[in-house]
């Protein structure tokens, strides 16, 4: 300490406020523990009174959620011969034959190919829109970056009844691509808005010597900004991901089979008699966890991507 | 050293052939980079809008394909507008808005206020409270649903052990008058940390100078409080208010998941309603009108909020 400054908190209003905000902290991350806990809990544990904090792991929401199983009598059972993996014997414990996959894996890679689709196509229209509206006189400039970012107020279910017949007309209905084409745009908004601020503070006299040395506009666009906005492409990239992997309103409407996503099928996992909580626990957990470790990368960015890059750091 | 000047030395020469094929000029440019997202936007936002203004004043039924289309003008508006049950929703909607956003702005003010106490460590524990708003609504309410069963479930039990009182006597999910507040208490966790992101935003872009030269003019804390760090931050707490307070209006994944409107219609929000109309009794005309009608509500709602958050910020 080299000088006292009245701006610097003393150490007793440190402590007191960090003693708070960490209680907080712990009392909100409770629920997710309390997910990813009981998806480790056998059926009888999970609903358990009172609550059970300590209980012997097991992997059988796991197994429930990746399999579908039919009761079997102990002749067939024993019929069957020895357990041959360790799953089939978690299954069995509980007087169960292991009848086959689930439609969790389904669902969890239209999840993948959906995201993904759909982020790759929204950073390849929205960079080249942003850097048109970063860089050129484009006519109604206002105007239509206000259109864009409008589109955001819309209700998803009020635009859902003429894109439900639009898409059943032209045969997208509960197809990827239908699915990638609406994340794209309902996420355009944002990606737009976002990658023209990053572009924005690349300077452009970078471009200009560029230009200066005989480059064509393509090549100072993709050799001189592109390189110099990736930070910026990224962390947007990795918004678009998560509120394409995030979407529901939309994928419930739309989808029934093919292309169901994974927000619809988690909250349908049923076990005997009512919801099998560590399976639904444990789709969850798998849903949830990669979008915690992105958002633990992302941190320095995160202000900036959620509130359209209305606030920058 | 060596390699990359004379990696940009070459760099900077470009081909010749390039040279030739130069010809869009800055305009085409713009136009080409402009035009795919224009496109994509006009063909899957601004087109259904149309359609569904079209669609409002018509008898139109999805589940009906060969039933006689009719023109039923404003009927559709006036049948709306006039429905008790209609009210009732925009009733639950607007207690749901209201009492997110107030306890959204206190607890999130207050908490970026702490942190912005700068105590060792809050890096790691702003991003351990972030952690629920980036999460699927859809998948998160379900899972809520679980934490309020009455006996087994955590809420439950946490308040039981709380305030003593029996944690299978009261259902937040079935009980009607429960069920609203308990939308409200998930909705506050999991976007409250949105609102203490902007706050400290807010609160990071005060300089210290200010409160340096008030320390001068021996203003107290607390006047310094009300009249630095409240009109400073205003502006940042009145976006994520709008933020906010578009977002709930939409609110659909998380409360269907959570109660599906009910017990009843008392957690119904318009969201909920409308897309009982339009996609089980598959009135797809009315539906359309009521889709025009939240529209235009919320359109106009944010333009007049957004004029006075411009008021506020040429202060």
């Amino acid at each position: 300490m080299s000088s006292y400054s009245v701006t610097e908190p003393s150490g007793r209003q440190k402590l007191f406020a960090g003693t708070l905000v960490i209680l907080y902290a712990l009392i909100t991350i409770l629920p997710l523990l309390w997910i990813i806990g009981t998806s480790f809990k056998s059926p009888s544990d999970a609903i358990a009174y009172p609550p059970k904090t300590f209980f012997s792991p097991t992997l059988e929401g796991y197994v429930n959620l990746f399999t579908t199983r039919t009761r079997a009598t102990e002749e067939d059972v024993k019929a069957l011969g020895e357990p041959t993996t360790w799953y089939d014997r978690i299954v069995r414990k509980d007087g169960f034959v292991i009848a086959g996959p689930s439609r969790f894996m389904e669902r969890f890679s239209n999840s993948m190919i959906i995201g993904f689709g759909s982020t790759v196509l929204c950073i390849v229209l929205g960079t080249a829109a942003a850097y048109a509206f970063s860089r050129f006189k484009v006519p109604l400039k206002d105007d239509l970056l206000f259109f864009i970012l409008s589109t955001r107020m819309m209700p998803p279910i009020a635009v859902a009844i003429p894109i439900f017949l639009m898409f059943r007309s032209l045969g997208l209905n509960d197809t990827h691509l239908g699915m990638i084409l609406l994340y794209t745009a309902v996420n355009l908004s944002l990606a737009v808005w976002l990658l023209k601020g990053f572009i924005d503070e690349i300077p452009i006299e970078y471009e200009e010597a560029a230009l200066i040395d005989g480059y064509t506009r393509f090549q100072a666009f993709y050799k001189v900004v592109l390189p110099q906005a990736m930070t910026g492409i990224a962390s947007t990239a990795i918004f678009c991901l998560i509120f394409a992997w995030n979407e529901y309103a939309f994928a419930v409407l739309l989808t029934s089979g093919t292309a169901q996503t994974a927000p619809p099928f988690i909250p349908t996992i049923i076990g005997v008699g009512g919801q099998d909580w560590p399976a639904v626990a444990a789709g969850a957990t798998l849903f949830l966890v990669p979008v915690m470790i992105f958002t633990i990368v992302l941190r320095k960015h995160l202000l900036r991507g959620i509130t359209f890059g209305a606030v920058r750091k | 050293m060596l390699d990359s000047s004379i990696e940009r030395a070459a760099r900077a020469t470009p081909p010749v052939v390039a040279k030739r094929i130069q010809g869009l000029s800055d305009r085409a440019i713009a136009w080409l980079f402009v035009a795919p997202s224009i496109f994509l936007l006009l063909a899957v936002n601004i087109f259904p809008l149309i359609w569904t203004i079209r669609l409002s004043f018509t008898n139109f039924r999805v589940n009906r394909p060969n039933a006689e289309v009719g023109f039923v003008g404003l009927k559709n508006y006036i049948n709306i507008l006039t429905d008790a049950d209609i009210w009732q929703t925009m009733q639950a909607t607007a207690h749901f808005l209201i009492w997110t956003i107030v306890l959204q702005v206190l607890i999130g003010f207050t908490l970026a206020y702490l942190i912005n106490k700068k105590f060792r460590g809050n890096d790691m524990w702003t991003t351990i409270i972030v952690l629920p708003m980036m999460l699927s609504p859809a998948v998160v309410g379900n899972f809520w649903t679980f934490l309020y069963q009455p006996q087994i479930g955590l809420f439950n039990y946490a308040v039981g052990f709380l305030t003593g009182t029996d944690p299978s006597a009261f259902s937040m999910i079935g009980d009607v008058s429960l069920a609203p507040w308990a939308i409200v208490i998930v909705d506050t966790w999991m976007w409250t940390p949105f609102v203490m992101l902007i706050c400290l935003a807010g609160l990071r872009s005060i300089p210290g100078s200010i409160y340096e030269a008030a320390e001068c003019d021996r203003a107290s804390k607390w006047r310094q409080f009300w009249t630095i760090t409240i009109p400073m931050v205003l502006p940042f707490l009145m976006l994520a208010i709008l933020f906010r307070g578009i977002e709930n209006f939409k609110m659909f994944d998380l409360v269907v998941q959570l109660t599906g409107g009910g017990p009843g219609s008392t957690t119904e929000l318009t969201s909920i309603n409308l897309k009982r109309e339009a996609f089980e009794k598959w009135r797809t005309g009315y539906a359309s009108a009521y889709a025009v009608i939240l529209f235009v509500t919320v359109f106009g709602l944010a333009s007049i909020y957004v004029k006075a958050l411009n008021k506020v910020k040429q202060r």
